[in-house]
Protein backbone atom coordinates (compact mmCIF):
# COMPACT_ATOMS: atom_id res chain seq x y z
CA UNK A 1 0.00 0.00 0.00
CA UNK A 2 1.40 3.31 -0.67
CA UNK A 3 0.47 6.98 -0.22
CA UNK A 4 0.57 9.44 -3.17
CA UNK A 5 -0.40 13.02 -1.65
CA UNK A 6 0.09 16.38 -3.61
CA UNK A 7 -2.33 18.27 -3.25
CA UNK A 8 -3.15 22.39 -2.21
CA UNK A 9 -5.54 24.54 -0.75
CA UNK A 10 -5.67 27.94 0.26
CA UNK A 11 -7.62 29.14 3.63
CA UNK A 12 -7.75 32.49 4.39
CA UNK A 13 -4.48 33.99 2.99
CA UNK A 14 -2.59 31.08 3.80
CA UNK A 15 -2.20 27.95 1.27
CA UNK A 16 -1.57 24.99 2.72
CA UNK A 17 0.02 22.46 0.41
CA UNK A 18 2.05 18.87 0.66
CA UNK A 19 3.79 16.35 -1.64
CA UNK A 20 4.72 13.16 -0.41
CA UNK A 21 4.73 9.78 -1.30
CA UNK A 22 4.90 6.92 1.69
CA UNK A 23 4.58 2.89 1.79
CA UNK A 24 3.83 0.68 4.65
CA UNK A 25 3.98 1.20 8.31
CA UNK A 26 3.85 4.91 10.12
CA UNK A 27 4.41 7.56 8.68
CA UNK A 28 4.97 11.24 10.02
CA UNK A 29 3.70 14.36 8.62
CA UNK A 30 5.89 16.58 11.44
CA UNK A 31 6.44 20.09 11.43
CA UNK A 32 5.56 23.25 13.82
CA UNK A 33 1.87 24.02 14.70
CA UNK A 34 -0.27 26.04 12.26
CA UNK A 35 1.33 24.93 9.11
CA UNK A 36 -1.63 22.98 8.24
CA UNK A 37 -0.81 19.70 9.18
CA UNK A 38 -4.26 19.06 10.39
CA UNK A 39 -5.81 20.44 7.00
CA UNK A 40 -3.94 18.02 4.78
CA UNK A 41 -5.43 14.87 6.82
CA UNK A 42 -8.76 16.25 5.91
CA UNK A 43 -8.15 16.83 2.89
CA UNK A 44 -6.62 13.32 2.54
CA UNK A 45 -9.87 11.86 4.37
CA UNK A 46 -12.28 13.84 1.96
CA UNK A 47 -13.74 16.11 4.36
CA UNK A 48 -12.08 19.12 2.86
CA UNK A 49 -11.53 19.67 -0.96
CA UNK A 50 -7.99 20.61 -2.32
CA UNK A 51 -8.39 23.54 -4.97
CA UNK A 52 -5.41 21.24 -6.87
CA UNK A 53 -3.53 18.04 -6.89
CA UNK A 54 -3.95 14.41 -6.33
CA UNK A 55 -4.16 11.86 -4.03
CA UNK A 56 -3.93 7.59 -4.31
CA UNK A 57 -3.85 5.52 -1.82
CA UNK A 58 -2.81 1.26 -3.00
CA UNK A 59 -3.20 2.54 -6.03
CA UNK A 60 -6.53 3.86 -6.01
CA UNK A 61 -7.02 7.31 -6.99
CA UNK A 62 -9.54 9.07 -4.36
CA UNK A 63 -8.76 12.98 -5.59
CA UNK A 64 -7.84 14.09 -8.67
CA UNK A 65 -8.91 17.71 -9.47
CA UNK A 66 -7.97 17.38 -13.35
CA UNK A 67 -9.81 14.22 -13.73
CA UNK A 68 -13.01 15.52 -11.67
CA UNK A 69 -12.64 12.52 -9.31
CA UNK A 70 -13.58 13.34 -5.78
CA UNK A 71 -14.59 10.02 -3.38
CA UNK A 72 -16.76 11.30 -0.36
CA UNK A 73 -15.30 10.23 2.72
CA UNK A 74 -17.80 7.28 3.17
CA UNK A 75 -16.35 5.63 0.13
CA UNK A 76 -12.50 6.44 0.97
CA UNK A 77 -12.36 3.21 3.31
CA UNK A 78 -10.17 5.08 6.25
CA UNK A 79 -9.91 5.37 9.61
CA UNK A 80 -9.60 8.75 11.28
CA UNK A 81 -8.34 9.35 14.56
CA UNK A 82 -9.19 12.79 15.79
CA UNK A 83 -7.00 15.09 18.47
CA UNK A 84 -10.03 15.19 20.89
CA UNK A 85 -11.63 11.45 20.33
CA UNK A 86 -14.71 12.99 18.71
CA UNK A 87 -16.70 10.07 19.88
CA UNK A 88 -20.72 10.65 19.72
CA UNK A 89 -21.53 11.97 23.22
CA UNK A 90 -25.41 10.21 22.76
CA UNK A 91 -24.67 6.98 22.46
CA UNK A 92 -22.82 4.61 24.77
CA UNK A 93 -19.04 3.09 23.99
CA UNK A 94 -20.78 0.02 22.34
CA UNK A 95 -22.48 1.73 20.08
CA UNK A 96 -19.32 4.26 19.12
CA UNK A 97 -17.71 0.87 18.43
CA UNK A 98 -20.34 -0.71 16.05
CA UNK A 99 -21.33 3.02 14.47
CA UNK A 100 -18.47 2.45 11.69
CA UNK A 101 -18.62 -2.06 11.62
CA UNK A 102 -22.04 -1.63 10.73
CA UNK A 103 -21.66 0.55 7.53
CA UNK A 104 -18.79 -1.18 6.78
CA UNK A 105 -19.93 -4.51 4.02
CA UNK A 106 -19.32 -7.58 6.19
CA UNK A 107 -16.74 -9.02 3.74
CA UNK A 108 -14.64 -6.28 4.12
CA UNK A 109 -14.57 -5.99 7.96
CA UNK A 110 -11.38 -7.55 8.64
CA UNK A 111 -11.75 -7.29 12.83
CA UNK A 112 -14.58 -8.51 14.98
CA UNK A 113 -16.05 -6.07 17.75
CA UNK A 114 -14.76 -8.62 20.27
CA UNK A 115 -11.53 -8.64 19.03
CA UNK A 116 -11.04 -5.02 18.85
CA UNK A 117 -12.25 -4.82 23.34
CA UNK A 118 -9.37 -7.19 23.74
CA UNK A 119 -7.04 -5.88 21.55
CA UNK A 120 -7.90 -2.19 22.92
CA UNK A 121 -8.25 -3.22 26.31
CA UNK A 122 -12.10 -1.40 26.17
CA UNK A 123 -13.82 -4.55 27.01
CA UNK A 124 -15.28 -3.16 30.75
CA UNK A 125 -16.07 0.27 29.25
CA UNK A 126 -18.61 -0.88 26.66
CA UNK A 127 -21.53 0.10 28.90
CA UNK A 128 -20.28 3.68 29.52
CA UNK A 129 -20.93 7.01 28.35
CA UNK A 130 -18.17 9.09 26.70
CA UNK A 131 -18.74 11.45 28.94
CA UNK A 132 -17.75 9.18 32.00
CA UNK A 133 -14.68 7.96 30.54
CA UNK A 134 -10.90 9.83 30.99
CA UNK A 135 -8.93 11.04 28.04
CA UNK A 136 -6.94 7.64 27.42
CA UNK A 137 -10.06 5.59 27.19
CA UNK A 138 -11.80 7.93 25.04
CA UNK A 139 -8.62 7.45 22.83
CA UNK A 140 -8.50 4.07 22.97
CA UNK A 141 -12.38 4.08 22.27
CA UNK A 142 -12.03 6.10 19.16
CA UNK A 143 -9.11 3.84 17.69
CA UNK A 144 -11.77 0.92 18.20
CA UNK A 145 -14.26 2.73 16.35
CA UNK A 146 -11.75 3.45 13.48
CA UNK A 147 -10.17 -0.13 12.99
CA UNK A 148 -14.08 -1.54 13.24
CA UNK A 149 -15.10 0.51 10.27
CA UNK A 150 -12.93 -1.92 8.16
CA UNK A 151 -10.34 0.51 7.09
CA UNK A 152 -7.29 0.21 4.61
CA UNK A 153 -5.42 2.93 6.31
CA UNK A 154 -5.73 5.27 9.47
CA UNK A 155 -5.17 8.92 9.59
CA UNK A 156 -4.18 9.99 12.90
CA UNK A 157 -3.69 13.81 14.34
CA UNK A 158 -2.50 14.44 17.05
CA UNK A 159 -4.15 11.51 19.08
CA UNK A 160 -1.72 11.58 22.03
CA UNK A 161 -2.13 15.61 22.47
CA UNK A 162 -4.67 15.56 25.31
CA UNK A 163 -3.28 12.97 27.68
CA UNK A 164 -0.66 13.33 30.20
CA UNK A 165 2.82 11.62 30.02
CA UNK A 166 1.45 7.66 31.61
CA UNK A 167 -1.68 8.06 28.89
CA UNK A 168 0.97 9.07 25.91
CA UNK A 169 3.49 5.97 26.60
CA UNK A 170 -0.14 3.39 27.01
CA UNK A 171 -1.63 4.54 23.43
CA UNK A 172 1.51 4.99 22.01
CA UNK A 173 2.70 1.54 22.63
CA UNK A 174 -1.29 0.43 20.92
CA UNK A 175 -0.55 2.73 18.03
CA UNK A 176 2.49 0.23 17.52
CA UNK A 177 0.89 -2.77 17.64
CA UNK A 178 -1.80 -1.22 14.98
CA UNK A 179 1.20 -0.81 12.60
CA UNK A 180 3.12 -4.16 13.99
CA UNK A 181 0.15 -6.48 14.22
CA UNK A 182 -2.37 -5.76 12.59
CA UNK A 183 -0.35 -4.19 9.23
CA UNK A 184 -2.17 -1.05 8.82
CA UNK A 185 -0.54 1.31 7.06
CA UNK A 186 -0.71 4.82 9.59
CA UNK A 187 -0.34 8.79 8.70
CA UNK A 188 0.28 10.57 11.98
CA UNK A 189 0.80 13.79 12.42
CA UNK A 190 2.50 15.66 15.03
CA UNK A 191 4.43 18.75 16.32
CA UNK A 192 6.50 16.42 18.81
CA UNK A 193 9.86 14.87 18.26
CA UNK A 194 9.59 12.40 20.70
CA UNK A 195 6.76 10.99 19.54
CA UNK A 196 8.00 10.74 16.11
CA UNK A 197 11.14 9.33 16.87
CA UNK A 198 9.78 6.80 19.28
CA UNK A 199 6.69 5.53 16.11
CA UNK A 200 7.84 6.71 13.05
CA UNK A 201 9.23 4.47 10.32
CA UNK A 202 9.20 7.27 7.77
CA UNK A 203 9.46 11.47 8.91
CA UNK A 204 7.84 13.44 6.09
CA UNK A 205 9.19 17.26 7.26
CA UNK A 206 6.64 19.85 6.06
CA UNK A 207 6.79 23.68 5.93
CA UNK B 1 -65.94 19.28 36.85
CA UNK B 2 -66.34 21.19 33.34
CA UNK B 3 -69.42 21.34 31.20
CA UNK B 4 -69.75 20.02 28.03
CA UNK B 5 -69.00 22.89 26.16
CA UNK B 6 -65.78 23.83 28.46
CA UNK B 7 -64.45 20.38 27.08
CA UNK B 8 -65.65 21.19 23.11
CA UNK B 9 -63.66 24.28 23.39
CA UNK B 10 -60.49 22.76 25.16
CA UNK B 11 -60.47 19.86 22.79
CA UNK B 12 -61.04 22.74 20.02
CA UNK B 13 -58.26 24.29 21.53
CA UNK B 14 -56.03 21.33 21.72
CA UNK B 15 -57.00 20.17 18.26
CA UNK B 16 -55.97 23.33 16.07
CA UNK B 17 -52.82 23.44 18.30
CA UNK B 18 -51.94 19.85 18.11
CA UNK B 19 -52.45 20.11 14.50
CA UNK B 20 -50.76 23.18 13.95
CA UNK B 21 -47.74 22.28 15.42
CA UNK B 22 -47.40 18.84 13.87
CA UNK B 23 -47.71 20.54 10.41
CA UNK B 24 -45.39 23.32 11.28
CA UNK B 25 -42.65 21.12 12.38
CA UNK B 26 -41.26 19.51 9.55
CA UNK B 27 -41.20 23.32 8.01
CA UNK B 28 -39.89 24.52 11.02
CA UNK B 29 -37.18 22.29 10.90
CA UNK B 30 -36.23 23.18 7.10
CA UNK B 31 -35.93 26.26 7.93
CA UNK B 32 -34.29 26.18 11.29
CA UNK B 33 -31.52 24.56 8.85
CA UNK B 34 -31.39 27.01 6.05
CA UNK B 35 -30.94 29.83 8.25
CA UNK B 36 -28.23 27.36 10.67
CA UNK B 37 -26.50 25.81 8.11
CA UNK B 38 -27.15 28.03 4.59
CA UNK B 39 -24.76 30.43 2.75
CA UNK B 40 -26.98 32.32 0.55
CA UNK B 41 -27.91 35.61 -0.91
CA UNK B 42 -31.50 36.54 0.79
CA UNK B 43 -30.99 34.38 3.97
CA UNK B 44 -31.12 37.49 6.07
CA UNK B 45 -34.37 38.69 4.16
CA UNK B 46 -35.42 35.09 4.95
CA UNK B 47 -34.66 35.60 8.43
CA UNK B 48 -36.91 38.39 8.44
CA UNK B 49 -39.43 36.90 6.82
CA UNK B 50 -39.55 33.86 9.24
CA UNK B 51 -39.62 36.24 12.59
CA UNK B 52 -41.94 39.05 10.80
CA UNK B 53 -45.26 37.51 12.82
CA UNK B 54 -43.21 37.68 15.78
CA UNK B 55 -43.48 41.44 15.62
CA UNK B 56 -46.45 42.49 13.31
CA UNK B 57 -49.72 43.27 15.09
CA UNK B 58 -51.33 40.09 15.07
CA UNK B 59 -54.37 41.54 13.55
CA UNK B 60 -51.74 42.34 10.93
CA UNK B 61 -51.04 38.83 10.13
CA UNK B 62 -54.74 37.65 10.24
CA UNK B 63 -55.14 40.44 7.79
CA UNK B 64 -52.90 39.29 5.44
CA UNK B 65 -53.80 35.38 5.55
CA UNK B 66 -57.15 36.98 4.71
CA UNK B 67 -55.79 38.49 1.73
CA UNK B 68 -53.60 35.61 1.18
CA UNK B 69 -56.46 32.63 1.53
CA UNK B 70 -59.80 34.83 1.53
CA UNK B 71 -61.65 33.87 -1.44
CA UNK B 72 -59.99 36.32 -3.99
CA UNK B 73 -57.12 35.41 -2.37
CA UNK B 74 -53.78 33.32 -5.08
CA UNK B 75 -53.80 30.73 -1.99
CA UNK B 76 -57.22 30.23 -1.16
CA UNK B 77 -58.33 30.31 -5.17
CA UNK B 78 -55.27 27.67 -5.27
CA UNK B 79 -56.49 25.70 -2.83
CA UNK B 80 -60.48 25.99 -3.88
CA UNK B 81 -59.29 25.27 -7.26
CA UNK B 82 -56.69 22.05 -6.71
CA UNK B 83 -58.44 20.63 -3.65
CA UNK B 84 -62.22 22.26 -3.47
CA UNK B 85 -60.67 23.49 0.48
CA UNK B 86 -61.70 26.54 1.73
CA UNK B 87 -59.64 27.58 4.76
CA UNK B 88 -62.34 30.40 5.64
CA UNK B 89 -64.40 30.17 9.04
CA UNK B 90 -63.03 26.27 9.59
CA UNK B 91 -61.35 25.26 12.25
CA UNK B 92 -58.34 24.72 9.39
CA UNK B 93 -58.19 27.95 8.50
CA UNK B 94 -57.82 28.71 12.61
CA UNK B 95 -54.98 25.85 12.93
CA UNK B 96 -53.17 27.72 9.88
CA UNK B 97 -53.04 31.13 12.01
CA UNK B 98 -51.75 29.54 14.62
CA UNK B 99 -49.18 27.81 12.97
CA UNK B 100 -47.77 31.09 11.43
CA UNK B 101 -47.78 32.52 14.76
CA UNK B 102 -45.84 29.67 16.30
CA UNK B 103 -43.27 29.41 13.12
CA UNK B 104 -40.47 32.02 14.73
CA UNK B 105 -40.83 30.34 17.97
CA UNK B 106 -40.18 27.31 16.84
CA UNK B 107 -37.64 28.04 13.96
CA UNK B 108 -35.61 30.31 16.62
CA UNK B 109 -35.76 26.97 18.77
CA UNK B 110 -34.80 24.46 16.33
CA UNK B 111 -32.26 26.84 14.83
CA UNK B 112 -30.51 26.90 18.37
CA UNK B 113 -30.08 23.58 19.30
CA UNK B 114 -28.88 22.77 15.24
CA UNK B 115 -26.37 25.11 15.41
CA UNK B 116 -24.84 24.17 19.19
CA UNK B 117 -24.39 20.81 17.16
CA UNK B 118 -20.69 19.89 16.87
CA UNK B 119 -20.14 20.02 13.02
CA UNK B 120 -17.04 17.80 13.26
CA UNK B 121 -19.32 14.89 14.96
CA UNK B 122 -20.58 15.10 11.55
CA UNK B 123 -17.10 14.66 9.89
CA UNK B 124 -15.89 11.83 11.98
CA UNK B 125 -19.16 9.94 10.89
CA UNK B 126 -18.84 10.24 7.51
CA UNK B 127 -15.17 9.14 7.80
CA UNK B 128 -17.03 5.93 9.55
CA UNK B 129 -18.74 5.05 6.25
CA UNK B 130 -22.20 7.32 6.85
CA UNK B 131 -23.44 9.20 3.53
CA UNK B 132 -24.43 12.58 4.35
CA UNK B 133 -27.79 11.61 4.93
CA UNK B 134 -26.99 9.40 7.70
CA UNK B 135 -24.69 11.06 8.98
CA UNK B 136 -27.78 13.76 9.39
CA UNK B 137 -30.19 10.97 10.85
CA UNK B 138 -27.71 9.48 13.46
CA UNK B 139 -26.10 12.03 14.37
CA UNK B 140 -27.51 15.79 13.95
CA UNK B 141 -30.90 14.94 14.26
CA UNK B 142 -30.92 13.45 17.83
CA UNK B 143 -28.17 16.14 19.31
CA UNK B 144 -30.69 18.39 17.91
CA UNK B 145 -33.96 16.92 19.15
CA UNK B 146 -33.77 18.30 22.56
CA UNK B 147 -34.20 21.74 21.01
CA UNK B 148 -36.83 20.28 18.34
CA UNK B 149 -39.00 19.18 21.01
CA UNK B 150 -38.30 22.59 23.14
CA UNK B 151 -39.82 24.40 19.94
CA UNK B 152 -42.72 22.24 19.44
CA UNK B 153 -43.81 23.01 23.16
CA UNK B 154 -42.91 26.83 22.76
CA UNK B 155 -45.04 26.58 19.77
CA UNK B 156 -47.81 24.94 21.48
CA UNK B 157 -48.07 27.49 24.28
CA UNK B 158 -48.18 30.31 21.65
CA UNK B 159 -50.83 28.66 19.47
CA UNK B 160 -52.82 27.63 22.03
CA UNK B 161 -53.00 31.69 23.31
CA UNK B 162 -53.26 32.68 19.90
CA UNK B 163 -56.30 35.08 19.44
CA UNK B 164 -55.59 38.74 17.08
CA UNK B 165 -54.50 36.63 13.98
CA UNK B 166 -57.24 33.88 14.48
CA UNK B 167 -60.37 36.37 15.18
CA UNK B 168 -59.18 38.59 12.25
CA UNK B 169 -58.84 35.86 9.74
CA UNK B 170 -61.62 32.79 10.65
CA UNK B 171 -63.99 34.87 12.90
CA UNK B 172 -65.37 33.71 15.87
CA UNK B 173 -67.26 30.80 15.31
CA UNK B 174 -68.77 28.34 17.99
CA UNK B 175 -67.43 24.57 17.71
CA UNK B 176 -65.63 25.66 14.68
CA UNK B 177 -63.23 28.79 15.34
CA UNK B 178 -63.49 29.37 19.10
CA UNK B 179 -60.84 28.18 20.84
CA UNK B 180 -60.25 29.48 24.27
CA UNK B 181 -59.04 32.92 24.17
CA UNK B 182 -61.57 33.72 21.60
CA UNK B 183 -64.08 31.96 24.23
CA UNK B 184 -62.60 33.67 26.79
CA UNK B 185 -63.00 37.22 24.93
CA UNK B 186 -66.82 36.02 24.08
CA UNK B 187 -67.84 35.46 27.42
CA UNK B 188 -66.68 38.31 28.29
CA UNK B 189 -69.14 40.36 26.42
CA UNK B 190 -71.80 38.35 28.54
CA UNK B 191 -72.99 39.78 32.01
CA UNK B 192 -72.86 37.29 34.64
CA UNK B 193 -70.73 34.55 33.25
CA UNK B 194 -68.16 35.52 35.45
CA UNK B 195 -67.83 31.89 36.20
CA UNK B 196 -67.10 30.41 32.93
CA UNK B 197 -64.53 33.14 32.61
CA UNK B 198 -62.27 31.83 35.32
CA UNK B 199 -62.57 28.36 34.43
CA UNK B 200 -61.46 29.21 31.04
CA UNK B 201 -58.81 31.33 32.04
CA UNK B 202 -57.58 28.48 34.76
CA UNK B 203 -57.52 26.06 31.83
CA UNK B 204 -55.64 28.66 29.72
CA UNK B 205 -53.06 28.74 33.01
CA UNK B 206 -52.70 24.82 32.97
CA UNK B 207 -51.95 24.38 29.83
CA UNK B 208 -49.51 27.03 29.03
CA UNK B 209 -48.10 26.72 32.61
CA UNK B 210 -47.51 22.97 31.84
CA UNK B 211 -46.40 23.74 28.47
CA UNK B 212 -43.61 26.29 29.37
CA UNK B 213 -42.20 23.82 32.18
CA UNK B 214 -41.98 20.94 30.05
CA UNK B 215 -39.94 23.37 27.49
CA UNK B 216 -37.79 24.37 30.31
CA UNK B 217 -37.01 21.00 31.29
CA UNK B 218 -36.41 19.72 27.81
CA UNK B 219 -33.98 23.00 27.66
CA UNK B 220 -32.13 21.57 30.54
CA UNK B 221 -31.38 18.53 28.99
CA UNK B 222 -30.00 20.30 25.91
CA UNK B 223 -27.82 22.13 27.81
CA UNK B 224 -26.23 18.98 29.63
CA UNK B 225 -26.21 17.67 26.30
CA UNK B 226 -24.29 20.08 24.78
CA UNK B 227 -21.54 20.04 27.82
CA UNK B 228 -21.17 15.87 27.16
CA UNK B 229 -19.72 17.08 23.81
CA UNK B 230 -17.22 19.36 25.22
CA UNK B 231 -15.80 16.37 27.84
CA UNK B 232 -13.85 15.33 25.30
Amino acid sequence: MSFEVDIARRLGDRVISARFTADEGITALFGPSGIGKSSILTMIAGLLRPDSGRISVGGEVLFDALAGIDLPPERRRLGYVFQDGRLFPHRRVRANLLYGHDLAPPEERWMTPEEAADFLGIGHLLDRWPRSLSGGEAQRVAIGRALLSAPRFLLMDEPLSSLDLPRRDEIMTVIERIARDLKLPILYVSHDRQEIDRLADTVIALG
Amino acid sequence: MLTAEEWGIMLLSLKVSGIAIAATLPVAFALAWVLARGRFPGRFLLDGIVYLPLVLPPVVTGWLLLLAFGPEGPAGRFLERALGVSLMFRWTGAALAAAIMALPLMVRAIRLSIEAVDRRLEGAARTLGASPWRAFLTVTLPLSLPGVLAGAVLGFARSIGEFGATITFVSNIPGETRTLPLAIYSALQIPGSEALVTRLALISVALSLGAVILSEALARRSRMNERMGHVL
